[in-house]
């Protein structure tokens, strides 16, 4: 391909306000498509959010999200993505601390 | 977590009290029951359940377990498995490593053709630190002293001089090993290293050729990287060879990640599984109480030496596989109930590469964040013109079949 490839693209059969969108994120896989699916539904707003890894062959997932009151889909995955963001940073300061902090027993391996 | 338990209860039971039993997933005898996480708004009527960071972090807990210099573990405590599943599978396959990628092979004349002997080298670990190499983009992109670190590996195999040589010909066997028929037993027993010189091939061989400002860069320094370019483990055998036979190449270290070769994963195992979690609901008899024991892994289970009282090790739980045994015997019918604690994680990884083991686990985090921050910005931009302008029309042509709808 000569173009360079969108990360996200909305799939057609979209509501046009996007209160229900299918999102195609390019160069991921369950990796983040189930880390975001499972932020997304702990979203109250969020009606539905399920993923796909449609083909081995095609390097992408798609994201599909459906919305209460007609609110906005892609603000959810902006949210959820600065929540899972948050967590990963949480995460990572609670591992330093315990390697700071923490005693635990250190060993010798051989290989 | 559930409230403390009254002051009054049996030892058994105190034990068990604290685990809500919502975070445990059932194992019984044919079948597994409570597998899915339930914490989503909505499941539980007058319950919340939303995304609170605020709860999160306070239920969260990391706790470094064991590290040895090749290898940690650790519990991760209070996330869903989709989240630790990702770190492990960006461990597995999205951390980048350093590695051979590029052969140039000017002679090899050992019995290992060129590509199994390329492909060989190209799964060597290599000590150069990820984080001070850049990516180069493809194969077709221009090498530069950032993104590519060249070995040379030349080895010429010949007779030892212990063995006597009579021609000038060094491909030529001596004489008494050419005639090997005929050879009294003594000859026969020399060792290979009293027979050759140079008869294997190891990844100790390869030798950094630095380039540009790789001298500084990549160089010994007290700090970060003490030892110069190569190999983590010197004594790698690549190929053996024989009096004649030699090899001269020069190997092209790049950056990569494990999703597109596994030579590239920095790990040789990055695993999670759950904590077992085991409830006695009834007393043993005095008599099975050591069959009880041997139904599980050594150690879970505690004696009392006086009451013959018998209690879950908490520490030592862990260490169960959760075999069912127990399960088998009638004698224990509805005395054990066995579980695993659905958010609480035992990772076990092992590095097999430049990084510590205990830096694997940040580095997955900074690769997971680095992919959310790019899938961010995607959608800010998608956010900011009128977005049903955005929505696909038109397949794209070409394609036998268009796998674009949802």
């Amino acid at each position: 391909m000569t173009d360079i490839t969108p990360k996200i693209r909305i799939l057609k059969g979209a509501e046009p306000d996007l209160s229900a969108a299918t999102f195609q994120i390019h160069d991921e896989s369950h990796t983040i498509g189930n880390a975001l699916r499972w932020m997304l539904m702990k979203n109250p707003k969020v009606e539905f959010c399920g993923y796909s890894a449609p083909h081995p062959s095609e390097n992408v997932i798609n994201v599909r999200i459906q919305m209460y009151d007609k609110l906005s889909s892609l603000t959810a995955l902006i949210t959820a993505l600065n929540d899972l963001d948050s967590l990963c940073e949480t995460i990572d300061n609670s591992y330093t601390h315990s390697l700071q902090h923490d005693k635990f027993e250190r060993w010798e391996e051989r290989s | 977590m559930s409230k403390k338990s009254g002051s009054k209860r049996t030892k058994v039971e105190s034990q068990d009290a604290e685990v809500d039993p919502r975070r445990l997933v059932g194992i019984s005898a044919e079948r597994v029951t409570n597998i899915s996480s339930t914490d989503f708004p909505g499941h539980y009527p007058d319950e919340d359940n939303s995304w609170s960071h605020k709860k999160f972090k306070k239920n969260l807990k990391v706790e470094v377990k064991r590290l040895s210099q090749r290898s940690i573990e650790f519990d991760l405590v209070g996330v869903d498995a989709s989240i630790a599943n990702a770190f492990r599978r960006i461990m597995i396959a999205e951390v980048p490593t350093v590695c051979i990628e590029e052969v140039y092979v000017f002679d090899n004349t050992g019995v290992i053709v060129d590509e199994v002997l390329s492909h060989r080298i190209g799964l060597v670990p290599l000590n150069v630190d990820p984080s001070i190499m850049s990516m180069k983009e493809s194969g077709e992109a221009q090498a530069t002293d950032q993104n590519t670190i060249v070995f040379k590996l030349e080895l010429e195999c010949s007779w030892h001089p212990s063995m006597q040589q009579p021609s000038k010909d060094k491909g030529k066997a001596p004489a008494h090993a050419a005639s090997q028929s005929s050879a009294t037993p003594s000859t026969q027993n020399i060792p290979d290293n009293m027979r050759y010189v140079n008869y294997e091939l190891l990844s100790g061989h390869l030798v950094w050729k630095p380039v540009g400002e790789q001298e500084t860069v990549f160089g010994p320094n007290e700090a970060s990287n003490p030892q110069k370019p190569g190999p983590i483990n010197p004594n790698i055998v690549l190929a053996k060879l024989r009096p004649g036979q030699g090899v001269k190449m020069e190997l092209y270290a790049v950056k990569g990640v494990g999703k597109d070769h596994a030579k590239f994963s920095p790990v040789a195992t990055a695993t999670y599984r759950l904590l077992p979690h085991i409830k006695i609901k009834k007393p043993i008899p005095r008599e099975s109480v050591e069959k009880f024991k041997t139904c599980f892994a050594p150690g879970v289970i505690k004696v009392d030496s006086r009451t013959n009282e018998v209690s879950v090790d908490k520490v030592a739980v862990r260490k169960d596989w959760v075999s069912r045994e127990v399960l088998r015997h009638p004698e224990f019918e509805g005395v054990v109930e066995l579980g695993r604690v659905r958010d609480h994680f035992l990772f076990n990884v092992e590095s097999e590469s430049a990084y510590a083991p205990e830096r694997l686990l940040p580095e997955a985090i900074k690769v997971m964040r680095e992919k959310l921050a790019s899938i961010k910005r995607a959608a800010e931009m998608l956010a900011v013109p009128s977005a049903s302008e955005l929505i696909e029309v038109e397949k794209p042509q070409g394609a036998d079949v268009s796998m674009q709808d949802a």
